[in-house]
């Protein structure tokens, strides 16, 4: 084996398996990747050492003929999950020289599983942002590029490190969180496979809160294979975590054998927003076609309330955060910048502590809390989330899943929004309902844009149904045969 | 009418409750929120140890800390002692309620946030009733009780230029009891915390200790002229004793009342109690006052349980201070004083039960609040460090009852007892305390003093009242000992006086 990074997890796994490779040699030819790769600034924390002394341990098993489902697979890991003894930002200031002497029970699952560790991953500061612009380490760089030009672009938000990691192949997969996008939007914009369980199918005990009531776990991956693999290991009931639900783990790789033959797939009409480039809208069309060719029938569908959905999140998620963040004070871990007394230093470290999208908002979320503002924004958006949930459920009385593009446009240039808050926000616009709803979605590459970048579909489905998801992802994938990828201009 | 005033109850101002002022009587409003520790082992959403007196910062988990990532789970064994403590106040179990998050920031406040619960408390609406020591019975409504997290401590003393924070209170599980503006005097307030304490005391779900923090009161202090509209009202925070509460109200009504008789108005604030000066002073004015920005915390699911867990608890509940008051006096014939002596205390009560068993109730009700609870007050010791068993002490009562002692010999038994914890009839016999009623040695002990005093005698021919001498003089040389009854009746013979003077 010459290309060891080339193998898809489920390649490398059964080939671990089976003892033609072992994953010291997998899990080497990873950290060189990532050695030369660091042009895309996808991983903030490198555990080499840990990674090999894991790789080892793994082989040992292996070796035995033992192992769990993910022996020996190197993987990254976002740097919104605590991990013991290593270091833990994520990606902000405040955070820095954070080591938790914990781990997340996502990331305890998966080692549980065999899993190797390569390293930590970049991500937008406290998981904020679309772009991952907001990192206090700095922006990832998408490995794909437009044709003909060497602008760098970004490789989506928040989860970019583990999108431009999977797609320029620096791990197997990545674990990633997603609370109004943050996985399925970076995976669409750099080819890869994201996939948001429903709210409450992973634990959040151990990964940095953002918003608690939207954020989730998930993998990013290469197809949706891995991503139904990921799934399966990290997902489960954790006592830690009330609002972790206790179900039965499926098992998602079976799932996929299923196809979509008499399958019911929504097309939701509101999805068909204004301005939304004709690509995207073409994108969706082949979409649509391909399902109705696996044998599922379509039918358009109304999720009225889409449109205060933005709005709605961004009320909730800032609210949300602006308490979730206030532990970060500098009396207790992380990040302390003296004062004259403790109001200066709280205000010295919040100031130097935090970026600018978090700052703002953290404003946002005080603002909405507050006292004769409360009723008008923060309960009025509880309301419309009642009501935008309410319309999945109508709409899944009718069929079993929904089809619409991931995100408005193709990857766009690093700097191209940062000045407006408002048109990054509008990337979210397919991708926050879902969080809203706390449904299952997933992302699957679809196509190229005319300027040969990747374009992503979304599937949404019931909740606790990801198995019917990832079947009806599995179509699409397919049909598209999306084979292309980025040139490996970063190689150091 | 504002919300507050509809929600109170309708008193009939008493004119020992009204404060004289210089341009009349004023009455005085109380409200008291009280924070009541819950006894359990672990905190309310951690597993870590709630033992007083720790080393500093050794029962913190990582939830308690506020580590990132960390998720509150809630301790089942809270929540049943919150409904516990909702049916001991007769008060409405709300089967559904949410948490809230309060938002402020403060160095022993890791979160940011307490977690607290604002619009949906698990109790609802429920009453108090006060034993005033003249014997009326005021009754206080409660609005309603929440689960709460107390904060950790921030320490000042121990380096001159640092605060310390010590976080093993953080997330310990408290119980908000807010009660209605019903209270009228100081002695209302102090009788209320008491009798709130006793029935958390019989429930089991606070200890009630005031000194180690366990049981703390925010009070609320209006004044108004009888019959006006509410005045303005001013919180003190945080009194940690019930004399402390008297004080502090007396001090801050009296506050009130001469900014109001100079023609000043009170401003809405919190104000801090100082047992030092006897004192309360401001502390922050309701524009500096927090906007705490509650919202349901997300973290936590809304607490839900069983019309069923709240019938078997309601089942297992001791028999309550009320109820236990209306019993003994049913029973055993008590004043309803002694009843509410006795009741203070469950093992009080139940100690008093088991002296008075087959025995005389009063005279039991006497030993047990005169001589007992005396000693026990004069010693510092409770009632379960009491050296003299109910077994014991009924014994002595025994003994009274037999005419094996006088009542006068028993109360030197009982001293004794209490020093050593010997039995009653041990200590008669060997130190040779029975009662004498021989005729025959008391006539001659009677013989012997009327032979020595020829004078006193003639004396007492002309004035009876000199008898009493005569029986001091025969207890004296009997070692009080002589049956008293029967030395008055040799005495009024041989003095020739009526025996029944």
């Amino acid at each position: 084996m010459t290309d060891l990074t080339s193998l898809t997890l489920a390649e490398a796994r059964d080939a671990l398996k089976k003892k033609e490779i072992t994953s010291v040699e997998l899990t080497g030819a990873y950290l060189k990747e990532m050695e030369a790769a660091g042009a895309l600034n996808a991983y903030v924390t490198v555990t080499a050492e840990k990674a090999m002394e894991m790789a080892r341990a793994s082989d040992a098993k292996l070796q035995k003929g033992e192992g769990g489902p993910l022996e020996g697979v190197p993987l990254g890991i976002k740097d919104l999950f605590c991990t013991k003894d290593v270091q833990t930002t994520a990606c902000s200031h405040i955070l820095e020289g954070f080591v938790p002497p914990y781990e997340s029970t996502v990331t305890a699952n998966l080692w549980r599983d065999g899993a190797v560790m390569l390293g930590k991953l970049n991500n937008d500061e406290f998981a904020m942002g679309s772009s991952n612009e907001t990192s206090h380490y700095g922006a990832v760089v998408n490995p794909w590029r437009r044709q003909g030009s060497d602008a760098k672009l970004v490789p989506g938000g928040s989860s970019g490190g583990s999108s431009a990691a999977v797609a320029a192949r620096l791990c197997a997969a990545a674990t990633a969180t997603d609370t109004g996008g943050s996985i399925r939007q970076p995976a669409a914009f750099t080819g890869t496979v994201g996939l948001k369980p429903t709210y409450g199918r992973c634990s959040r005990w151990g990964i940095v809160a953002f918003a608690s009531s939207l954020d989730q776990a998930g993998p990013i991956a290469r197809d949706v294979r891995d991503a139904a693999i990921m799934l399966r290991s990290m997902a489960g009931h954790d006592a830690k975590d009330t609002t972790s639900v206790d179900r039965l783990v499926p098992d998602y790789e079976a799932a996929l054998a299923g196809g979509v033959k008499g399958l019911s797939v929504g097309i939701p009409k509101e999805y068909r927003v204004e301005g939304m480039p004709k690509e995207i809208d073409d994108l969706w069309t082949r979409g649509i076609e391909w399902l109705k060719a696996a044998g599922a029938t379509v039918k358009e569908v109304s999720l009225p309330h889409t449109k205060y959905a933005l709005p709605t999140y961004y009320i909730v998620a800032p609210a949300e955060c602006s308490s979730n963040l206030a532990r970060y004070d500098g009396v207790r871990y992380g990040l302390r910048v003296e004062g004259r007394d403790v109001t200066e230093m709280y205000e010295n470290t919040r100031a130097a502590g935090f970026g600018a999208e978090v700052k703002r908002r953290i404003l946002m979320g005080t603002y909405v809390l507050s006292a004769g503002y409360y009723d008008a924004y923060y309960l009025k958006a509880q309301k419309l989330r009642t009501l935008i949930a309410r319309d999945f459920t109508e709409a899944f009385s009718e069929v079993d899943v929904l089809l619409t593009p991931t995100a408005p446009s193709a990857a766009f240039a690093i700097g191209e929004k940062t000045d407006d808050p408002l048109s990054m926000y509008l990337n979210d616009v397919f991708t926050v309902t879902v969080n809203l709803a706390g449904l299952p979605g997933i992302s699957v590459p679809a196509g190229l844009s005319g300027e040969g970048l990747p374009l992503g579909l979304q599937l949404i489905g019931r909740t606790f149904d990801e198995e019917t998801l990832l079947r009806a992802a599995r179509a699409i994938e397919e049909a598209a045969e999306f084979t292309a990828a980025p040139g490996a201009w970063w190689r150091a | 009418m504002s919300e507050f005033e509809s929600t109170m109850r309708q008193r009939e101002p008493r004119a020992e409750d009204l404060i004289k002022g210089q341009t009349g009587d004023w009455e005085v409003i109380l409200g008291l929120e009280v924070h009541a520790q819950i006894t359990s082992k672990a905190k309310l959403f951690s597993g870590s140890s709630t033992t007083f007196g720790a080393e500093q910062n050794t029962q913190v988990s990582l939830v308690d800390a506020a580590m990132p990532g960390m998720l509150p789970v809630i301790n089942r064994f809270c929540v049943e002692q919150a409904i516990r403590t909702g049916l001991g106040l007769k008060a409405k179990i709300n089967l559904r309620s949410v948490f809230d998050r309060k938002n402020y920031f403060y160095p022993d406040l890791p979160q940011g946030y307490q977690i607290s619960q604002f619009k949906h408390p698990i109790v609802g609406e429920g009453e108090v009733l006060l034993d005033m020591a003249d014997g009326r019975v005021v009754t206080v409504g409660i609005e309603r009780l929440h689960l709460e997290q107390d904060a950790g401590k921030s320490l000042h003393d121990q380096h001159p230029a640092m605060s310390f924070v010590d976080l093993n209170r953080s997330g310990v599980a408290l119980m908000e009891i807010v009660s209605r503006p019903d209270m009228r005097s100081a002695d209302e307030a102090k009788a209320y915390v008491n009798k709130l304490r006793t029935i958390l005391r019989y429930l089991g779900t606070c200890d009630g200790n005031m000194e180690e923090g366990s049981l703390r009161a925010d009070v609320n202090v209006s004044v108004r002229k009888v019959g006006s509209p509410l005045g303005t009202r001013c919180e003190i925070k945080n009194v940690n004793s019930i004399r402390f509460i008297g004080q502090a109200i007396d001090y801050e009504a009296r506050r009130q009342i001469e900014i109001l008789e100079d023609g000043g108005k009170i401003d809405q604030e919190t104000r801090l109690f100082d047992p030092k000066t006897g004192e309360t002073r401001s502390m922050r004015s309701k524009e500096e006052a927090h906007d705490y920005r509650y919202f349901p915390d997300p973290d936590l699911l809304p607490l839900e349980f069983t019309q069923e867990l709240v019938d078997g608890i309601k089942a297992s509940l001791p028999e309550l201070p009320d109820n236990k008051k209306a019993r003994l006096i049913a029973e055993y014939g008590l004043s309803p004083y002694d009843a509410t002596v006795l009741i203070g205390e469950a093992a009080r009560a139940d100690y008093f039960e088991a002296v008075a068993k087959g025995r005389d109730a009063k005279l039991a009700a006497n030993w047990v609040t005169g001589e007992l609870f005396g000693a026990l007050n004069r010693e510092g010791h409770s009632i379960e460090e009491t050296p003299v068993t109910a077994k014991q002490l009924g014994e002595l009562i025994d003994l009274i009852s037999d005419e094996t002692i006088s009542g006068r010999i028993a109360k030197q038994v009982f001293d004794s007892m209490y020093k050593t914890g010997r039995d009653p009839a041990k200590i008669v016999q060997e130190e040779g305390l029975q009662q004498v009623t021989d005729f025959g040695a008391i006539e001659a002990a009677i013989d012997a003093i009327i032979a020595a005093n020829p004078d006193k005698v003639e004396q007492t021919k002309v004035k009876p009242q000199l008898a009493g001498w005569f029986v001091g003089q025969v207890m004296k040389s009997t070692s009080g000992k002589a049956n008293p009854q029967v030395v008055n009746e040799i005495l009024a013979r041989k003095l020739g006086l009526s025996s029944d003077g």
